[in-house]
């Protein structure tokens, strides 16, 4: 390592220290200390202690509700997309003619996102003249009233989110075709039908993926927040607040009422608990996930 | 032999239809949402609804981008896609260029932290970075909007960085040895040999500056700043009962995505191949 390279080295990620000091690592520390204010933009900074932390646990009942549904919408959300992702990957990982067009199509909702998507949602959801009820009402079911009953808002955010399983399933259909096919033809003359290769083979083949993926969209489904803001009215958190998310609940604190000392204690909160489900994965990937180099790690 | 040959043809069959049977499921909202953009608020509200428009009113599109400065929100929309794109390709391949090609001290470390700042959600820094920004007086502009793209972002590093690690260390020696520094051999060595990845991180990029609700929301405040998101937004308070033309607005800020995706599919494809393989 000569002094040139280490220069040039830093010349190249500079644009990345410059982000992180002033992007990531100031506005963290930041928030760690305004956290401990009764901090409104307009005021004096004021250190209140663990106010903000005893207020949310105690005096905060919609702090409780919130965090119970954006838990209730993670413990749904995640393992439905990961299995439908992996269950639609392997469809999708055959040989056969006009598997591309396929491909292309479940694909397609993961691109598809934004307000417009969350009107379309709506639509769809709408009680009488929804597509969803419409559907349901072919098999003589009587659809609910999704976003209007406390009970079946975040059932249809599950199910919104399960339409667009295309992301994950990209990701799925890449690792299992750079599965050897010597594994799967070695399975064959032992007699191993799909379903046992699918068990043996291919499912160990790709934990290390869905250990990744259910990771990330962990992370990802406790940050659920503009579909819960579009859809319910502003913000409002939807019947009984059955839609009033964590990050919406933190969002109201911050912008409506500019709280952001209690808003930022509520950010350390979650961010603690993202950090321990995180933790938790690993330890507990140990007992599932195989690495085909035997590293452990 | 021949009973087998039967059995694969029956679980072809099974797939087929299982597959037929999901993409009717994916398309069918798409549809929908084309097929009330069509529709006049009569049609709409009756029950049962229809799947194919009894009039198809075109019109419903002309007139739905008059309620409002759509032409207007639709330049401010592209500026912002568009120079917060180029940041974001050339931002990250720079970074990830440092990362995956010179040797420096702390190179890990470092890297390791790039990769820790995955784990942070991003409201945790959200209210401090409005402070910051509502200080330097940058509020109720683009550049909170545009800027941050120029310093690159954890996971299109990450996605970059695996990509040149696939282009052999012999052309970078070569290089050297005929006097040329980093600079030029990024640009001229590097960035040539990757496309593939930095398409696909315009499109990801593009696609999420589009696609963007919260960060417009949060800092611009003029009704002549506002970009599609939360012009789409408003249209719901105060035409709410107009489906057709909410959907039809739906679809016009939906249609650059889709041609963007069938025009470019393969990359995205061939994205994932590199990307998620065997390097996890």
């Amino acid at each position: 390592m000569s002094l040139k390279e280490n220069i040039w080295g830093y010349i190249f990620i500079a644009p990345w220290i410059i982000g992180f000091l002033g992007l990531t690592l100031g506005p963290l520390l930041f928030s760690l200390v305004t956290s401990f204010t009764d901090y409104n933009v307009t005021s004096q900074m004021n250190f209140t202690g663990f106010d903000n932390y005893k207020r949310m646990f105690t005096m905060d009942p919609l702090f409780w509700t919130s965090l119970y549904n954006t838990v209730y919408f993670v413990v749904f959300s995640v393992p439905l997309t990961t299995a439908g992702a992996v269950i639609v990957a392997m469809l999708l990982n055959q040989k056969m003619k006009g598997i591309k067009i396929f491909r292309t199509i479940y694909y397609l909702p993961a691109v598809l996102s934004g307000v417009a998507v969350y009107f379309l949602w709506m639509q769809l959801l709408s009680p009488s003249t929804g597509l969803v009820n419409t559907v349901l009402a072919w098999f003589g079911i009587d659809g609910p009233a999704w976003l209007f009953e406390p009970e079946w808002t975040k059932p249809a955010l599950v199910m919104m989110k399960m339409w667009s399983v295309g992301g994950g399933m990209l990701l799925y259909l890449a690792v299992m075709q750079g599965v050897p096919k010597a594994m799967y033809e070695a399975a064959e003359l032992d007699g191993a039908g799909s379903i046992r290769k699918f068990f043996h083979i291919t499912l160990p083949m790709i934990t290390p993926i869905i250990f990744f993926d259910m990771v990330t969209s962990t992370i990802g489904a406790f940050q659920i927040f503009q579909e819960a803001y579009v859809m319910t009215d502003s913000g409002e958190g939807g019947p009984s607040n059955s839609l009033l998310f964590y990050n919406l609940h933190m969002w109201n604190n911050a912008f409506e009422i500019f709280n952001m000392g209690y808003a930022s204690a509520m950010a350390w909160v979650l961010f603690i608990i993202v950090m321990i489900l995180t933790f938790l994965h690993f330890k507990l990937s140990k007992k599932w996930v195989y690495y085909e180099s035997g590293d452990q790690k | 032999m021949i009973g087998s040959k039967k059995k694969r043809i029956t679980k072809k069959t099974l797939i087929y239809l299982i597959l037929i049977g999901g993409s009717l499921i994916i398309l069918s909202p798409v549809w929908w949402m084309i097929a009330t953009s069509l529709k006049t608020p009569q049609e709409i509200a009756q029950y049962p609804p229809s799947f194919w428009p009894d009039s198809f009113r075109f019109s419903n599109y002309l007139e739905a981008w008059q309620t409002a400065p759509f032409t207007r929100w639709t330049l401010n929309t592209l500026l912002i896609s568009g120079l917060s794109t180029i940041g974001s390709v050339f931002a990250n391949a720079f970074i990830a260029y440092g990362f995956a090609v010179i040797k420096f001290k702390g190179k890990n470390l470092l890297f390791g932290i790039v990769m820790a700042t995955m784990l942070i959600p991003g409201f945790v820094t959200l209210v401090p970075q409005y402070i910051i920004f509502a200080k330097i007086g940058w509020v109720n502009t683009y550049l909170p909007l545009i800027v941050p793209s120029f310093l690159g972002s954890a996971f299109f590093i990450f996605l970059i960085r695996q990509f040149m690690r696939t282009i052999p260390k012999d052309m970078v020696e070569a290089a050297k040895m005929d006097g040329a520094n980093h600079f030029q051999i990024w640009w001229r060595i590097m960035l040539p040999q990757i496309k593939p990845a930095l398409i696909t991180v315009a499109i990801f990029s593009f696609n999420g500056s589009w696609n963007d609700l919260l960060g417009p929301l949060l800092y611009l405040n003029d009704e002549n700043l506002y970009t599609l998101q939360i012009g789409l937004q408003t249209f719901k308070g105060t035409v709410s009962t107009q489906w057709n033309y909410l959907m039809a607005m739906s679809t016009t800020v939906l249609l650059p995505i889709i041609l963007l995706f069938f025009y470019f599919q393969r990359y995205f494809i061939e994205g994932s191949n590199l990307t998620g393989g065997q390097k996890f």
